[in-house]
């Protein structure tokens, strides 16, 4: 079985974003970019499945700048054996990218798609529920757990109330949550080997998929900020402002 | 405009997450429900009911009971030839269903939004809420997710829509249910709870986490939560996390717990009514935004404050 991987270049998390003065956006400016960590988990994920001989070969796959090569290139590291960068300067929606994707896993004919839920810029979590939908595939969300067997694959998903364990044909989209796995730094050699591997180029425009955006972004502002406010000096002081506020009374 | 709300429920009851979806929808038009279950007839009932919902639509198959989303997303992506606008809340049920609607409709999904500006204009949190995007939606047909903290509830009484039965075919019968392991509290949900008691890292195992906190929680009539941290490293289970990761919550009480207050935490419960944080250094990023708060050692002050409340 083949499997896709989905993975954007994004702020990297540790990151504290700023918001632009003229309210455009948030800025990125010599700001440290990485992995999405969630596409990192979709990345370490197939890795594991061909590592347990489930999956035979793992193509990822970023749409973004020509800086997205870095991603793939990380990825490669990781173990993925090759990789399509689909490149644009666009800031390219969800919807978009399910629709390049969509078009790639025809070409590919992969078994299994993996990608992060959110982004962690966006923070969408869309692109793999449009994916599976335009593909007509069904969908494992938010997984914690994936376990193909034959023609299918058992998915556990973290959802409000707990854990919900689904079913799914092959082939099937499923995104990560952040206790699927805990993905591995990319040695020294891997690194230099990753450099060889193979990176196609293309562009949107080869899957005849139009990028336009659907939303405009009007503005972008900074949230409302909360004001510090004081500090009790004991346990007998904060009970009584506990009764103040009518709790435990 | 009229629009198309996704009613969540556990094929007994509503949960409290489509009220607020109803209150946001209504903002937009007319609101219409959509139950998609089992022989769902009871949350059919209890739908009609809230105030502010015209019309309820039920879909019953024993493909719907569970809710998935390869046999929902065709179902409300019919419904939607004659609706403007599909709202669910932002539950892992919305969130794995409508963006699913959206690709069949070829909209671009809105995602989580905070508040509705107009007809298609909304804002919604990006990068972990650290910045609020004010978006205008170019496509015909919206489908949005609401965060369900930033809206009134609407009224579960009041209303008297009529119910209509709808075609519940066309699951692609690609997808089943296995299971649910849910997870059993005596407590109140951490979404709609108003007092949370939430621990961090600092309480060091997961014995010690919910024998200091478990007791507390019982004085105040509170649930637990737990930070990012303090679920990885085992002390909580994964559906007790705050965080844009894990829940967005906003209680009247928030009592944070050897938390630090990473940016991630924060942007799931900065909007309670009253933050309280009791940690031992008083450097730590969430006396910021705490209302009240307690320098010192949890060990110490946890179980004193459970005897004393």
């Amino acid at each position: 079985m083949k499997v896709l991987v989905a993975v954007k270049r994004v702020i990297d998390f540790n990151v504290k974003p700023r918001v632009k003065m003229n309210g455009s956006g948030v800025d990125l400016m010599n700001v440290k970019m990485s992995m999405n960590p969630f596409d990192e988990i979709a990345v370490e994920e197939a890795i594991r499945l061909k590592e347990k001989g489930q999956a035979t070969e793992i193509v990822a796959v970023s749409i973004g700048p020509a800086k997205a090569q870095e991603t793939l290139r990380t990825s490669l590291a990781m173990g993925a054996d090759r990789a399509i960068l689909v490149q644009t300067d666009e800031e390219v929606e969800p919807l978009a990218v399910a629709k390049i994707l969509a078009k790639i896993a025809e070409e590919e004919q992969p078994g299994m798609i993996i990608l992060g839920k959110q982004a962690i810029d966006d923070d969408n979590n869309a692109t793999g529920q449009m994916l599976a939908a335009l593909l007509g595939w069904p969908q494992g969300t938010f997984a914690s757990k994936v376990e193909p067997s034959g023609d299918a694959v058992t998915v556990t998903r973290e959802v409000d109330g707990g854990l919900e364990t689904v079913k799914l044909k092959l082939p099937a989209v499923v995104t990560t949550d952040l206790r699927l796995n805990e993905p591995r730094y990319a040695s020294l050699p891997n690194i230099m080997k990753a450099k060889s591997k193979p990176l196609a180029t293309k562009s949107p425009g080869d899957y005849g998929v139009d990028v336009a955006r659907r939303l405009e972004t009007v503005k972008v502002t900074e949230p409302a900020k909360r004001q510090a406010g004081i500090k009790v000096g004991s346990v007998d002081e904060l009970v009584e402002r506990l009764h103040g506020m009518g709790i435990a009374k | 405009m009229s629009v198309l709300v996704l009613v969540e429920h556990d094929g007994k009851s509503v949960k409290d997450a489509t009220l607020a979806a109803v209150s946001a929808a209504s903002k937009l038009g007319e609101v219409h429900a959509l139950v998609a279950g089992n022989n769902a007839d009871a949350v059919a009932q209890a739908v009609a009911k809230i105030a502010g919902v015209a019309k309820v639509y039920t879909a019953s198959s024993p493909a719907l009971e569970h809710q998935l989303a390869e046999a929902v997303a065709p179902l409300a992506a019919k419904l939607m030839e004659s609706h403007d606008a599909f709202v669910a809340p932002a539950t892992t049920t919305g969130k794995n269903i409508a963006p699913r609607v959206a690709a069949l409709l070829d909209v671009m999904q809105i995602s989580d939004i905070l508040s509705v500006e107009g007809p298609d204009t909304f804002t919604r949190p990006i990068y972990a809420g650290n910045a609020i995007a004010t978006v205008k939606s170019k496509d015909s047909k919206k489908v949005i997710t609401v965060r369900t903290t930033a809206f009134e509830k609407a009224s579960a009484e009041g209303g008297s829509a009529p119910v209509e039965q709808v075609d519940a075919s066309g699951d692609p019968g690609t997808s089943s249910f296995v299971g649910l392991e849910a997870s059993k509290s005596e407590r109140p949900e951490l979404t709609s709870a108003g007092v949370i008691v939430s621990g961090g890292r600092a309480f060091g195992s997961s014995e010690q986490f919910h024998s200091l906190l478990d007791p507390l929680a019982d004085k105040l009539g509170a649930a637990v939560g737990a930070s990012r941290a303090a679920v990885d490293a085992g002390y909580a289970p994964n559906d007790y996390q705050v965080g844009q990761t894990g829940k967005i919550v906003a209680p009247q009480v928030y009592i944070a717990i050897g938390i630090s207050g990473a940016i991630q935490h924060l942007a799931g419960m900065k909007d309670s009514k009253t933050i309280i944080a009791i940690n031992k250094d008083e450097e730590a990023p969430i006396f910021q935004v705490a209302d009240i708060g307690l320098v010192g050692d949890l060990f110490k002050i946890v179980p004193e404050l459970t005897e004393k409340l």
